[in-house]
């Protein structure tokens, strides 16, 4: 399996650990990464805030860079980019002028021919039945709480993707690997996301809810498949407990952590060993 | 709440947000829902759905200088539920956008339209983040605008945290063409609607 891949600023940045982690396990599962050239910021919240027409041309340019080498598919590890690349995605196909005029704006043809996946995506791409039959260490003692937050299954009618109340495509993939996985509230509520450095007090208030929750529905882990959601959850997860006078120890791992270590990898090879919240 | 009319004319705005957010404000009928499952609205001086009745009303400098439009995380639940798929995530970011150009932000959210401002400063220059830089000119605004020390050392300790994480990095990457990123911004910025 060959697809392009479009890491995002965060995962060359302070989340490199997710990097590390999705590159050995696809490694091992012959998915092909090749890294889009010369990508830019899809302009995150900063841009849909302040210029819509930046938060479309921003990703127009990406997806006409991935398209122009004819790849079909696009991983996109961030919920984030992936949103705005599928959104921008969308408007121009739903729009010929609009199409056009992006195109004339980031000097390239945007197309849209090229499909914007998400992690879990991916891993549902490689089939359950073969993540199953490539465990080395089966999860056993692992009672994971997945975690979707925003913007995997949200807003809707752009990501197209599980069931936006009520998604279950995290949960099959742990129950392949053979772990435990709590039914609980906060699956799809807000961690904070993008206000981690602007305003810290809503990252501590909704994310203490989500750890909160998670530890009372007997979790002892938490899973995520968004560079934003681990900052707030585990490197923020100290000064949460500090907050509100309690002490969490929840360790937060990534999607392809898990997936991995089912694979054998040690933590190490992961970049498990670089969070913030060791296991208990 | 006070309703001042300095902004511009209200008729004028409330078209502007329907065309920059792709949506038919006049849609909403008020139930409710995006309140009942905005995270933020227990914080809000106008919940989502007081924000729109605002704009049905003809009151858009109200909606524009409402602290609520920058507490919005964007967390899109408002959208994805709304029975008459009225885009309320996508009027935040409207009101947003104009409410930044114009200059009419609450200063008690001056600190979220410094850090977006600063952000897309950052991509512009080097068309990928550098988180460094941002944290650096994020902090040296916010510095100069309210001259708070607490602010600007908070966090500081968290820098050799992350060294040993080996999740910083001194100096962070560019795109190779930051030409064409910043032709892409000037297309942007001109103002005009697409």
């Amino acid at each position: 399996m060959n697809l392009a891949y479009y890491p995002g600023c965060a995962l060359h940045g302070s989340s490199n650990d997710y990097e590390q982690s999705l590159r050995v396990c696809l490694e091992t599962l012959d998915v092909q990464l090749k890294e889009i050239d010369d990508w830019i910021c899809c302009g995150a919240t900063a841009a849909h805030s302040l210029n819509q027409k930046l938060s479309l041309a921003l990703p127009a340019r990406n997806l006409a860079l991935a398209e122009n080498k004819g790849f079909q598919e696009m991983l996109a590890p961030c919920p984030m980019c992936s949103m705005q690349l599928l959104k921008a995605r969308k408007a121009l196909a739903e729009d010929e002028a609009l199409r056009r005029s992006v195109s004339e704006i980031v000097e390239l043809e945007v197309r849209g021919e090229t499909q914007v996946l998400n992690l879990i995506q991916l891993f549902e791409a490689i089939g359950l039945d073969r993540l199953k039959a490539a465990v080395k260490s089966p999860l056993g003692s692992m009672c994971a709480a997945c975690y979707y937050g925003c913007l995997l299954t949200r807003p809707a009618s752009v990501v197209e993707f599980d069931d936006s109340e009520q998604p279950r495509s995290m949960e099959k993939i742990l129950e392949a690997l053979g772990s435990k996985t709590v039914d609980w509230n906060y699956r799809t509520e807000c961690c904070g996301a993008g206000m981690t450095m602007a305003s810290e007090q809503t990252v501590l208030e909704l994310s203490h809810k989500i750890l909160s929750n998670a530890a009372a529905h007997g979790a002892n882990c938490l899973v995520v498949a968004c560079p934003m959601c681990h900052v707030n959850l585990d490197m923020k997860q100290v000064n949460i407990g500090r907050h509100f006078g309690v002490r969490h120890a929840m360790p937060i791992y990534y999607l392809s952590d898990v997936v991995g270590l089912a694979l054998g990898f040690k933590p190490e090879a992961l970049g498990i060993n670089r969070h913030f919240v060791g296991k208990a | 709440m006070k309703v001042e009319t300095v902004v511009s004319d209200s008729a004028s705005i409330v078209p502007l947000v329907e065309s920059l957010a792709h949506t038919r404000i006049r849609d909403c009928y008020q139930c409710g829902k995006c309140t009942a499952g905005c995270p933020m609205a227990a914080r809000m001086d106008a919940p989502p759905t007081r924000l729109i009745r605002l704009l049905q009303l003809g009151h858009a400098e109200t909606a524009l200088r409402a602290q609520a439009i920058w507490q919005c995380v964007s967390c899109q639940t408002c959208a994805t539920r709304c029975p008459k798929s009225v885009d309320c995530a996508g009027v935040m970011d409207a009101l947003r956008q104009l409410s930044a150009e114009r200059g009419v932000a609450t200063p008690a959210q001056q600190r979220i339209v410094l850090f977006q401002k600063a952000f897309l400063r950052n991509i512009r220059r080097n068309g990928r983040l550098n988180e460094l830089e941002l944290i650096a000119e994020f902090k040296l605004s916010t510095f100069l605008r309210g001259r708070s020390f607490s602010f600007l050392l908070k966090d500081a300790t968290l820098a050799p945290e992350l060294m040993k994480r080996k999740k910083f990095h001194l100096v962070g990457e560019k795109a190779h063409d930051r030409a064409v990123v910043a032709r892409i911004f000037a297309r942007c910025m001109d103002n005009s609607l697409l």
